[in-house]
């Protein structure tokens, strides 16, 4: 057997609790050995990876590929190569293309687009109701034969609790995941930003932080009562963090994220209607934030990209008028690594919130371990990367980081052993 | 170059408006200084003749021509003239005429307030470099300045003369 | 980077070229804006009450949402100022999307168009033009959204000091529906700039913001309490819509609670003066007792109006002009050295 042998790599991967340099050998896609050389077979190529960090592949709880439906913003090829520049070996598709996925047509053909890119896998998320209109179910179970790991209505709003009792009654019945997005959209509408001083100051119609806590409630009592497997996608307040921990100590199976947004910019990052800055869920106050990242650190909350790629019309207008979303793929890893490098956020909880919860919620093994399937990403956490507009992988124009330099690369990344980007 | 001394030019050309309004028949002359020098020869020759009306202002930072070029003065205070100036005598005053432009802002402002019944200018220096076909009736200095130089009139109290 | 909408409006040297909003404009700056209304207001009181001041430059009333008063009086201080006025209504369903908004905006510019005044139901809009669209033509905020209303704002201020001889130290109450006015988030930045000793807000809390006290202002929702030592009391007016979106129950009871009556009245100081951005819902927002009576000086803000428009307009366009020469000049520096021979060496 020949193998892949990755030489003095800083090895993290906390689903062991495991934070050592070692070397790592891979052969037929699997991890074969780690630590010494097994003891058959020769090496076929090495890689010399002294101050690289080698972590188990990022996965993605919520991106918007923009395909089917928007190739001006984005394509599957596109989007899923961005993905893999910051470490990620699955990114689950949001349904809210078009046409919807909610049919397992749309996500024969989001899974052929996928293979043929051969960059990050997509993780198909089928929708709940038709169209995501919120009234009918979608064509759950079939969906969920077609290979969706998961379903969502998105941040399309259910029309009343019935049929969000419905959707999860259903589901429950073939125990397939439900991810929803806690949003009121009587209490959120017309809001383009955090309800606070800066809404106030701008004039900007603003969303309460009771628009998520108020579904989230509702979701919470009807996860209780109806045995559900749900992830809440994309949470943004303290008090969601709060309530979630409430219900996991009254023995309710939930799981959570926060997009990576949330955790870096404050509402603040608004003022001067840098229309960058509308994204939904809304950037929220410095309290928050902090909320959000303590959880984090506590391992109790994941990190989503909640990467939404847009072309440059769709963000050139007064701030309520442009659309909500933020191309992040790109700057992904070297935002989250500042985040570490200020001390918000410890570098062991980063990977276990973007590859050993989303693995756990996704029922996936990712871990990197012998026999495991070798699903990694090798970074160079000191080498700087210049973001221009021009050289960004992802198709959206509406980048955080572009015209910035910042620390922290992919060198390479693998799946099923097989090297994908670098 | 030597400046003129401003308190006997000033009361010369006091004597000579006095003579001048005498010669021309005005009775009741109404002065009017451009700010911000023109207002202080004004009053100076105002306390000499003891004209009726007092002095009025004109700020012609609303007429300059050269508005696209250097843009609103920074403090524009505004005019004072009394509520018609419709057949009256006005006496302009500044206190330097040069290119004449600044003179042709101040009559079309004055006519946008009436139509005067005459309007004669009065400065204390003249120093040439004429653009418009503009020329005081009477003058108290006419000063020949080297290339580049500018005079520089301070006050109100007291009134000094400067080279820049 | 967007940056800070009070730095976009400014010139290198801090000078006028916008007039996006009052926050984060200098108390000197302010000043010098009632200074030029002032000297305005007596070339309005002439026969002839035009100035050759805009002669040539052209002036676009570009008004996404329908204000005929405010247009109006833009026009009018356009044409005092010599200026040519263009008037576009553009209903907003033509340029719901941002490019289309560009394009007509483009458009415009190509046309040698000096200035837009720009009315927009969208918060930040005019600063998004400034910055994003047509930064080389002077924008007037004629109101964007919920967020400024800076004209009408200077004019209220300019309207307090000629009547209460000065805005420092004074007790300001702005009553009604905060919540959806640029108007007073406009008087709220002027009047602390300003120096007045207390700026109250005054309204139910279904029309007062969240955090409107961040603003600087300090919330009352009782009229007694909070029209207690005012010497300025602000009205503002309520839109019939706001019965509808559960914010009030209805006109009566607001008239009751906040309605400025001759009795509400005695709980500010004598001589303190009532103002209203008009129009007036007489019986609403203030009784015609009050509106019409000697403490009003609703009629005074009016004629203020076109003085203040007047001073902006001319100080935006004199900042916009000095940036352009300016650019010029660097344009022909730059070009003398393309001039410059091959092989010439520079000093």
């Amino acid at each position: 057997m020949r193998y892949l042998h990755i030489e003095n790599a800083r090895l993290i991967d906390p689903s062991q609790n495991l934070d050592q340099v070692t070397d790592v050998y891979v052969a037929e896609g699997r991890i074969h050995a780690i630590g010494h050389k097994p003891a058959t077979g020769g090496i076929e190529h090495s890689i010399d990876a002294s101050g690289l960090l080698l972590v188990p592949g990022l996965i993605d709880l919520g991106a918007h590929l923009a395909e089917p439906g928007f190739t001006h913003k984005g394509s599957i090829a596109s989007e899923t190569r961005a993905a893999c520049a910051s470490g990620f070996t699955h990114v689950c598709a949001l349904p809210d293309t078009k046409p919807v996925a909610d049919s397992p047509a749309v996500i024969q053909l989001i899974q052929e687009k996928a293979a043929k890119a051969g960059f990050a896998k997509v993780l198909p998320l089928g929708a709940l109701t038709q169209g995501l209109a919120g009234e009918q179910l979608a064509s759950m179970f079939s969906l969920s034969e077609a290979g969706c790991v998961a379903l969502s209505n998105a941040r399309a709003p259910f029309k009343d609790s019935y049929v969000l009792r419905r959707v999860m009654e259903y589901a429950a019945t073939y125990d397939i995941p439900v991810f929803l997005n806690p949003d009121d959209a009587a209490l959120s509408d017309g809001g383009c930003m955090h309800e606070g001083p800066t809404a106030t100051r701008l004039g900007l119609t603003g969303i309460p932080q009771t628009a998520e806590t108020i579904a989230l409630a509702q979701m919470l009592l009807l996860v209780e009562q109806t045995g559900v497997r749900a992830h809440i996608s994309q949470i943004s307040c303290a008090r969601s963090v709060r309530m979630l921990a409430q219900a996991r100590e009254q023995g309710i199976r939930v799981s959570a994220d926060t997009p990576l947004a949330n955790l870096i910019y404050t509402d603040e990052a608004v003022t001067g209607y840098n229309s960058q800055f509308n994204v939904q869920p809304p950037l929220r106050s410095e309290s928050d934030r902090q909320a959000l990242l303590a959880a984090v650190n506590a391992g109790e909350l994941a990190i989503s990209s909640n990467h939404r790629p847009h072309e440059v019309a769709a963000k050139k207008a007064p701030f309520a008028d442009a659309e909500p979303g933020m191309s992040i793929f790109d700057g992904f890893l070297p935002l989250a690594l500042r985040l570490v490098e200020r001390g918000e956020l410890e570098l062991s909880a980063l990977i276990r919130a973007t590859s050993t919860l989303p693995a756990a919620v996704l029922g996936q093994n990712q871990s990197l371990s012998e026999s495991n399937w070798f699903n990694a990403a090798l970074i160079d956490p000191a080498a700087e990367q210049s973001f221009r507009r021009s050289t960004l992988l992802s198709k959206g124009r509406n980048s955080p980081v572009a015209g910035k330099t910042l620390k922290g690369a992919v060198n390479a990344v693998f799946i099923d052993g097989r090297k994908v980007f670098g | 170059m030597h400046l003129p001394d401003i308190e006997q030019t000033c009361t010369e050309l006091g004597q000579r408006l006095a003579a001048y309004l005498q010669q021309n028949n005005i009775e009741q002359p109404l002065l009017v200084g451009i700010r911000t020098g023109g207002v202080w020869i004004a009053e100076r020759l105002q306390q000499q003749l003891q004209t009726e009306d007092g002095v009025s202002t004109l700020d012609i930072s609303f007429y300059r021509d050269d508005f696209t070029r250097h843009g609103l003065h920074p403090q524009v205070k505004g005019s004072e003239l009394p509520d018609s100036i419709e057949d009256r005598h006005i006496i302009l005053i500044d206190d330097v005429v040069m290119s004449g432009r600044t003179i042709r802002a101040a009559m079309n402002e004055l006519f946008d307030y009436g139509r005067p019944a005459s309007i004669s200018l009065v400065c204390l220096l003249d120093i040439g470099r004429r653009e418009l076909p503009i020329q005081p009736d009477l003058c108290g200095v006419t000063l020949a300045l080297e290339e580049g130089q500018l005079v520089k009139l301070s006050g109100p109290t007291p009134l000094q003369l400067s080279l820049a | 980077m967007t940056t800070d909408p009070s730095q976009v409006q400014l010139t290198a040297d801090g000078r006028l070229k916008h007039f996006l909003t009052t926050e984060g404009l200098s108390r000197e700056l302010l000043t010098e804006i009632l200074d030029t209304a002032d000297s305005f207001i007596s070339t309005q009181e002439r026969d002839v009450k035009k100035v050759p001041l805009l002669r040539g430059k052209t002036v676009v009333n570009l008004f996404f949402e329908n204000s005929t008063r405010t247009r109006s009086t833009f026009e009018l201080a356009a044409k005092r100022l010599s200026a040519d006025i263009l008037n576009l209504d553009i209903a907003k369903s033509a340029t719901a999307k941002g490019e289309t908004l560009m394009d007509t905006l483009w458009n415009l510019e190509a046309m040698y168009s000096d200035m837009f005044v720009v009315r927009h139901a969208d918060s930040g809009a005019a600063h998004f033009i400034a910055e994003h669209v047509t930064p080389n033509v002077a924008i007037i905020n004629a109101g964007d959204g919920r967020h400024a209303h800076p004209t009408q704002a200077m004019l209220d201020m300019l309207t307090i000091r000629r009547h209460q001889g000065s805005i420092e130290g004074k007790i300001v109450a702005i009553v009604g529906d905060i919540l959806h006015s640029r108007v007073a988030r406009s008087q709220i930045h002027a009047l602390r700039t300003l120096g007045a000793a207390e700026v109250r807000v005054i309204g139910p809390g279904t029309l007062l913001p969240r955090d409107i006290e961040a603003l600087g202002c300090k919330a009352y929702y009782r009229m007694e309490d909070g029209l207690k030592d005012c010497d300025v009391i602000i009205m503002l007016r309520l839109q019939k819509e706001r019965m509808q979106n559960a914010l009030l129950p209805s006109e009566g009871e607001f008239f009751k609670l906040y309605g400025l009556t001759e009795e509400k009245l005695t709980y500010a100081k004598p001589d303190a003066i009532v103002m209203h951005p008009g129009p007036i819902n007489r019986g609403v927002e203030i009784e015609s007792n009050v509106a019409d009576g000697p403490q009003s000086v609703i009629l005074n803000q009016v004629s203020y109006g076109i003085a203040v428009r007047m001073a902006v307009m001319a100080m935006a366009m004199s900042g916009q002009q000095q940036e352009r020469n300016e650019l010029a000049e660097q344009n022909s520096e730059q070009s003398d050295v393309h001039n410059n021979e091959p092989g010439q060496e520079e000093a």
